[in-house]
């Protein structure tokens, strides 16, 4: 990297990033760019290292490896979603996502718990260069073969049945297997009553074991790489696999890590070393880790390495945290984060590193992060399983009515049950009389009952989970693959993480977003600075003597976007950061280079809001430069030194904010040297300490950081992403809420708002700033009241129509919903933001963002989407009904917590009106007509079980009734339920509006599904009772009778989906027509099969004209209701799909089409969009 | 990681993009197909095709409605209930000993044929409540031992008419074992009508169902006797009836075919059936009832399609008048965008 300049050091090398800080309670301020040196002194031999630990406990880690995170298996999507493409500007950790070393913030109360002596218990001992005795201990440690793979050649059938039927609907068809395996059950051939389950098992297991196969293969590439180990004395080639805890390990220049392992030197004299993590966390930005100076030293002579011993925790699954310690000459010395590289990073720009394997295969914290995606149940299935329940009511009702039948008729002729021919209670064949297969009365009845259930077992729609699965994968596909949604400038693809709840998109309600690197782009552009009181606007000519002050402290190691900004920005006016060591910045001023040794680091926290170093310059003073968030940066500054100018500042920042910029207020003091004195011992000493060290060294830093010198402040714009204005708009007009939840400043909120259109001039904003709960609550109240007020207002005015004149802005901060968040105001803040059209919360912390998605989560039935970039936002999305994760600047944590991840916001606007409509019409539909298929073959099962004498004949062969939901009528619903559009994408996005008829539920709602059941049964009426008042008094034979109601059955069903179909493509033709012809041809090899009752009964039937005219008329009159309502419904009480899609067929919106494709929010017009491909 | 020099630009990181190598672009692979874009039919049901749909129904429906209803009232059709009058009056309180006695059932029914009847006229015997689909019952039969004399043994699903101690009954099983035996011969004139009992059951069956070369053993040897004995020297194969009522009836009423009488007959001619009443239907208070029919292209007697075509053809024609109405009385422009919701109502969002 940085080939051809002279910088050695990479610009971006964020430290460990210590996730998980949703457990505090504070906001955080996200407008204050945090900094941090990535490094312990080790000039100054200061340890740090124990800061590092964090509670395992309290991480949000989703993640797992990249390669791992395909969609339950589906195998068209590629490996990794990396992003190959770089920024200048990126970095990992942004203000609103601080990183803490050097001193710790307001979490200290489990700092202190999780920071521990390594119990022995707990710790794992590894001796370094001695794997023999490292592995002789009382566990025998992991190897460093790997195997992701689920299944051998002999686990294969065992394991994956096991796992099969760990699902219910697997369960359900293995139990009505096992229930007709009884002599006395026996309703279907032993063969057909096992084929439904066989074909799903099989379908299954050919897909796992493609999966496996897969993995095995990776596996078996993975575990046969080679790295260099270290064996007596020289360094030999060795299999991955072969890699054993306690060997030291050499890894060349962009070699991958084969394991976990401590670094012992690096080819760096100061022990630096840079690893890119990008296939453990997606962060493709340089990491700095660190070999401990007293291993640097010693390892170039190899036999120095023996008789080291590290103690170090057990595996665990926190890839930000380590925490050991080593014995090195009988010093104990402690290892932290920073000194640890892991399996599956890459080394780069070193040429080599030196290391001793820790934690190796299964144990690693690569391989224990291949935890799965998360597992949400979309609502729409919620409803179905509800529904589900109810047809199982239906079910057990017709299985009562019949098997009572069957009693009464029982009873009715039990005088005549012994001379009957057709029943024959008693067996005369044998000497002794005995009675034949009769149990007596209730037995009778209780095997009845049972067998009913084994014959109308399809009234619940087992299958439909399948197809349900399967659609899901299809509409994955689609939106995987849709040209719209991919972005450009970080190459990546709209990805499914979650399976499940595809149709959920289509019933939002309330958007969620983050705004940092969410609504913006995260990529901060310097724009204006405020220097001894002077406001430099972008481009003015500013002296150097102030630049030098203001900014040369600005000049470590960017790491966060804002501090990427201002690097590049001191730059550009001549101010060239040249080296960044441990313990040094080398700046070219103006041509002149200047040394600064940093002698100390204070990081940010929440608590102090700011962030503060100690340099020693090259005039030989000791000077302490703070930046942070105006608020707590005024505090510390002494104002009396020079008022006008904190005056002047203040209001520059005033109009940065409104400006929409992120502001900084840096200030300065220097250090005498008895202060500096009592101030390192201090630091020495808290940095040390064993116990409540993060307490410590925030009070080092707050008494180091006062009476400072104000020196200006900086304004850095966060751009705003392309197409974010008209995304909010459409999503606006198409009814859903969008709600902006971020850490910055009010004013800047605002104006952020103003500028993507959240906020208009129109809109009354409230503002909620309060820092009591009885303030809160006045406000809340009086806003409540201005409502009201507002809303009658123009009720009077023009008689309702006037209510979005009126519309209501909520601004609400971080401090006030600590007062209203689970308290009783919870109730007033949720009417009152409900009320509101736009919804901005500033200053939040990430668990406030939570709190705001439970606040409407758990007072209303809407869904709520929740999209954000950071790990800040991990919280929310995993609390809203739908998380997506903007796989942008800040690292992959909200991607791995999220069911879907994109490139950019306005993708929104084609996922949710596109997608989401489309997979919330084709599911609802899907669901119904399943209910309507099934249900329909029960109910003519059923009425002819009322001619049987209640005992459960089928007239339709054991093979049909079970092919029937396998072959006869599957696959149209699947193809349509994957194809079928209801409106185009142009009419979708002119009309956002059109959105409303998911967040409605009118695709499929409770009334929807009664006049579903109905329909079924008017249509089981007319498929069954046609044929038996034609065959009356006939000679016509069960199998004859039986072939013409499966395929009436069949045919009306087919016909059914026909006339929902919207959009006929070939392979809808092919489905539809092709499943009624292998119907009849299904039928014809089981009438041709001639040891079968009903052979060649097909055949002779299908000769009469009255077949053919029964089929007919069963179709046409089983389809004349549905016809008549559907039409009248569309003429007369039409809806907007209605229109808009009579509106897309007849022309009136052909001209406005072109415009919404060359719309930015559709992303490209279509040819720019073939060129590239 | 990679970025131009700083000095390049204030705006550095905006830089980045361009300069870095556009290696493998995961942009998907555009076809119609992935995005959605596939050429369609997008039928709409406009009032033209609404009301063509109804009119081409009913044009559909009514003649086919009339020309059945015009087939059944062709067919004639002499229906004989006699299992009550076959049995001698004194005897009728116990008409299930009757049966089971060994008395002479012979009986005499004289059939007034209505309108002239056409050759050929088919002779159905037809029974009421007697399930041949009753579970017990269709299940009890072994179609591999019907077709093939290797599978004498193959008795399992027969019983309780499985075996004998003299061996495997065949055919084996409730419904062979039921075979119906009452017989039927008749005389007009004097003069003997001829019944022709050939070809009365399916070619398939008879070909391929049951075995040329198995033969009835054991049947009817049982202490009760459900029906019928079947000749021990004629292969399955060419005993008709049993063929015939093997064919498990989908009803509990139901026909089945006894023979043809292949002479015309004319009206008012006088038919004197001279009728064996063996079978015992009494136990479950069954009918019995000799059946006369001739045929139409259509089947039997039967109004119901007729009846039901022409109501679902009427219906339609009536439906098409409806919304013809409904188009002109309430006329609405299809995608006509000022009927959206949020046109006709803008408070409401």
């Amino acid at each position: 990297m940085m080939k051809g300049s002279q910088q050695q050091w990479p610009l971006l090398v964020p430290p460990p990033r210590t996730p998980g800080k949703e457990e505090l309670p504070i906001d955080i301020d996200s407008s204050i760019p945090v900094s941090s040196m990535s490094k312990p002194y080790s000039d100054s031999q200061i340890e740090m290292s124990g800061d590092f630990v964090r509670n395992p406990s309290s991480h949000s880690i989703q993640s797992k490896s990249s390669s791992t995170h395909s969609i339950k298996g589906v195998s068209f999507r590629e490996g990794h979603d990396l992003n190959p493409v770089s920024y200048g500007s990126r970095g990992a950790s942004l203000g609103s996502n601080p990183v803490r070393y050097g001193s710790r913030g307001a979490s200290s109360g489990g700092f202190t718990s999780s920071y521990k002596e390594i119990n022995d218990e707990d710790a794992r001992l590894v001796y370094v260069n001695d794997p023999g005795r490292t592995n002789q201990q009382r566990f025998k440690f992991a190897g460093n073969s790997i195997r992701t793979s689920k299944y051998s050649i002999l686990t294969f059938l065992p394991r994956n049945l096991f796992e099969q039927f760990h699902r219910i609907a697997y369960i359900y068809f293995l139990v009505i297997a096992i229930l007709n395996q009884l002599p006395q059950l026996a309703v279907f051939g032993r063969e057909a009553s096992i084929l439904p389950l066989a074909m799903v098992l099989f379908v299954t297991a050919v897909k796992d074991a493609y999966e496996d196969y897969r993995r095995h293969r990776s596996d078996r590439i993975e575990n046969n790489r080679l790295a260099s180990v270290l064996v007596n004395g020289e360094y030999e080639d060795k299999k991955w696999k072969d890699i054993c805890v306690g060997e030291v390990i050499k890894v060349s220049g962009n070699q991958t890590l084969p394991c976990d392992m401590v670094l012992l030197s690096t080819s760096d004299a100061t022990g630096v070393a840079y690893v890119q993590t990008t296939n453990l966390d997606g962060e493709s930005n340089l990491k700095t880790r660190y070999a401990k100076q007293e291993t640097q030293m010693r390892t170039p002579v190899v036999g120095n390495i023996g008789g080291l011993l590290i103690k170090c925790e057990k595996p665990n699954r926190n890839i930000y945290g380590f925490q050991a310690n080593m014995e090195i000459d009988g010093k104990r010395i402690s290892l932290g984060p920073s000194n640890i590289i892991l399996r599956g990073c890459e080394l780069k720009n070193t040429d080599w590193v030196v290391g001793v394997a820790v934690y190796a295969g299964k144990e690693t914290k690569a391989m224990l992060n291949n935890a799965g995606a998360p597992s949400k149940r979309s609502r729409l299935e919620k409803r179905m399983n509800k529904e589900i329940i109810i047809l199982s009511i239906f079910l057990v009702a017709l299985c009562t009515v019949v098997s009572i039948c069957h009693g009464a008729w029982l009873r009715r002729h039990r005088e005549e049950l012994y001379l009957m021919q057709f029943y024959r209670k008693y067996d005369y064949s044998e000497p002794e009389v005995k009675k034949y297969e009769y149990y007596g009365w209730g037995m009778e009845i209780f095997f009845v009952f049972l067998m009913s259930v084994i014959v109308f077992q399809v009234m619940i729609p087992i299958s439909l989970y399948i197809s349900v699965e399967l659609v899901r994968i299809g509409q994955a596909y689609f939106m995987i693959r849709d040209d719209r949604m991919f972005d450009k400038s970080t190459n990546s693809r709209f990805q499914c993480r979650a399976l499940n709840i595809n149709e959920d998109l289509g019933q939002i309600k309330y958007v969620f977003s983050d705004k940092t690197g969410t609504l913006t782009e995260n990529k901060m552009e310097f724009q204006c600075a405020s220097v001894g009181g002077v406001d430099y606007d972008n481009g003015k000519d500013i002296s150097t003597e102030d630049w030098q002050t203001g900014y040369s402290v600005q000049e470590y190691q960017g790491e966060s976007p804002d501090e990427q900004a201002l690097a590049y920005a001191a730059a550009s006016y001549g101010f060239m950061l040249v080296e960044r060591s441990s313990g040094h910045i080398v700046i070219d001023i103006q041509g002149k280079r200047q040394r600064f040794n940093v002698l100390g680091l204070h990081e940010f926290d929440s608590d102090r809001k700011r962030m503060s170093v100690i340099v020693g310059c090259p005039d030989q003073t000791v000077k302490v430069f703070v930046k942070g968030a105006d608020t707590t940066m005024f505090k510390v500054i002494d104002k009396s030194l020079n008022l006008n100018m904190v005056n002047a500042t203040e209001s520059h920042l005033h109009s940065y904010s409104s400006k929409g910029l992120r502001t900084l207020v840096i200030g300065m003091r220097e250090l005498s040297t008895s202060e500096f004195e009592q101030w390192q011992s201090s630091y020495e000493s808290a940095s040390t300490a064993l116990m409540g060290r993060a307490k410590l060294l925030r009070k080092v830093a707050n008494n180091v950081e006062n009476n400072l010198k104000l020196l200006g402040a900086s304004g850095i714009e966060d751009k705003l992403q392309q197409g974010v204005p008209e995304a909010i708009e459409s999503l606006r007009t198409a009814g859903i809420k969008v709600w902006v939840l971020t850490g910055d400043k009010q004013e800047t909120a605002i104006s952020i708002g103003y500028s993507s259109k959240l906020l208009t001039s129109k809109m009354t904003q409230i503002v909620i700033n309060n820092n009591s709960k009885d303030s809160c609550r006045k406000n809340l109240d009086d806003a409540l009241q201005l409502y009201k007020k507002l809303s009658n207002v123009s009720h009077s005015n023009d008689g309702g129509h006037g209510a979005g004149t009126n519309q209501l802005a909520l601004i609400i901060d971080g401090t006030s919903l600590v007062y209203i968040l689970e308290t009783e105001l919870e109730e007033k803040l949720f009417e009152l933001a409900s009320k509101c059209t736009a919804v901005l919360c500033c200053r939040v912390a990430p668990l406030q963002k939570a709190g705001i998605v439970a606040l409407i989560k758990n007072r209303t039935d809407d869904m709520t989407l929740a999209i954000g970039d950071g790990a800040n936002d991990v919280s929310m999305i995993q609390k809203a009904d739908v998380g997506i994760g903007i796989s942008g600047q800040e690292g992959r944590q909200a991607v791995m917590a999220s069911d879907f991840s994109m490139g950019q916001f306005r993708f929104l606007v084609p996922l949710l009106l596109i997608h989401g409509h489309w997979n919330y019409q084709r599911i609802s539909y899907m669901i119904l007509y399943n209910f309507y298929r099934n249900v329909v073959l029960v109910f003519v099962l059923f009425w002819y079980v009322l001619f049987t004498g209640f005992t459960l004949t089928t007239a339709i062969t054991d093979w049909s009734s079970v092919l029937y939901s396998v072959i006869y009528t599957s696959l149209p619903t699947i193809v349509v339920g994957i194809l079928d559009k209801d409106l185009g994408r142009g009419t979708l996005l002119q009309y956002p509006q059109l959105y409303g008829a998911g967040q409605r539920g009118e695709s499929y709602n409770g009334k929807l599904f009664w006049v579903t059941i109905l329909d079924t049964m008017w249509q089981s009426v007319a498929a069954f009772f046609i044929p038996l008042a034609a065959y009356w008094d006939s000679t016509v034979g069960v199998s004859a009778l039986g072939d013409l109601w499966i395929l009436a059955v069949v045919i009306l069903v087919n016909i059914h989906l026909a006339m929902d179909v919207i959009r006929w493509y070939t392979i809808t033709h092919i489905a539809i027509w092709g499943s009624i012809l292998a119907t009849f041809i299904c039928v014809m090899i089981i009438d041709a099969l001639p040891f079968l009752p009903g052979y060649w009964a097909f055949f002779m039937i299908a000769k009469t004209k009255l077949f053919w005219v029964c089929l007919l008329g069963i179709v046409v009159a089983g389809m004349v209701p549905r016809f008549v309502v559907k039409v009248f419904v569309q003429h007369c009480k039409p809806n907007d799909i209605h229109i808009a899609r009579e509106a897309e067929k007849f022309g009136n919106l052909r001209e406005t089409n072109a415009e919404t494709e060359m719309n930015p929010i559709s992303d490209l017009p279509r040819s720019t969009a073939t060129a590239t491909t | 990681m990679n970025s131009g020099t700083p000095s390049s630009s204030a705006a550095g990181a905006g830089s980045a993009d361009s300069t870095a190598p556009r290696r493998n672009s995961k942009r998907p692979k555009y076809s119609r197909f992935t995005q959605q874009e596939l050429p369609a039919c997008k039928p709409i049901l406009t009032p033209k095709w609404v009301i063509g749909t109804f009119l081409l129904v009913s044009v559909i429906f009514i003649p086919i409605g009339v020309v059945s209803l015009f087939a059944s009232r062709d067919v004639v059709e002499i229906v004989d209930r006699y299992e009550t009058d076959c049995i001698p009056e004194a005897l009728r309180n116990d008409k299930v000993g009757f049966i089971q006695s060994n008395q002479n059932k012979t009986c005499q029914r004289t059939l007034r044929v209505p309108k002239n009847m056409k050759q050929p006229i088919y002779v159905y015997y037809q029974l009421d409540n007697f399930y041949q689909n009753h579970r017990r019952y269709v299940k009890s039969r072994s179609d591999q031992q019907l077709r093939n004399n290797g599978s004498l043994q193959d008795t399992s699903p027969c019983k309780p008419e499985d075996n004998t101690a003299s061996g495997p009954i065949v055919p084996c099983g409730l419904i062979a074992w039921s075979l119906f035996n009452d017989t039927y011969g008749f005389t007009r004139n004097n003069q003997q009508l001829n019944v022709n009992k050939r070809d009365i059951s399916w070619k398939s069956d008879r070909e391929h169902k049951f075995g040329k070369n198995v033969f009835p053993r054991n049947f009817q040897n049982g202490t009760l006797k459900g029906g019928a004995t079947l000749k021990p020297d004629v292969p399955l194969s060419e005993q008709e009836d049993l063929i015939v009522w093997m064919r498990t009836a989908a009803l509990p009423t139901f026909r089945k075919l006894y023979g043809k009488i292949e002479v015309d007959l004319q009206r008012d001619d006088v038919i004197n059936v001279t009728l064996e009443n063996n079978y015992n239907t009494y136990s479950f208070s069954g009918k019995k009832k000799l059946v006369l029919s001739t045929t139409s292209w259509l089947g039997g007697k039967n109004d119901f399609v007729g009846i039901a075509y022409l109501t679902v053809g009427g219906l339609c024609f009536f439906l098409a008048l409806v919304f013809l109405l409904i188009y002109l009385i309430k006329p609405r422009q299809l995608g006509d965008p000022s009927y959206l919701s949020w046109n006709r109502n803008p408070s409401g969002h």
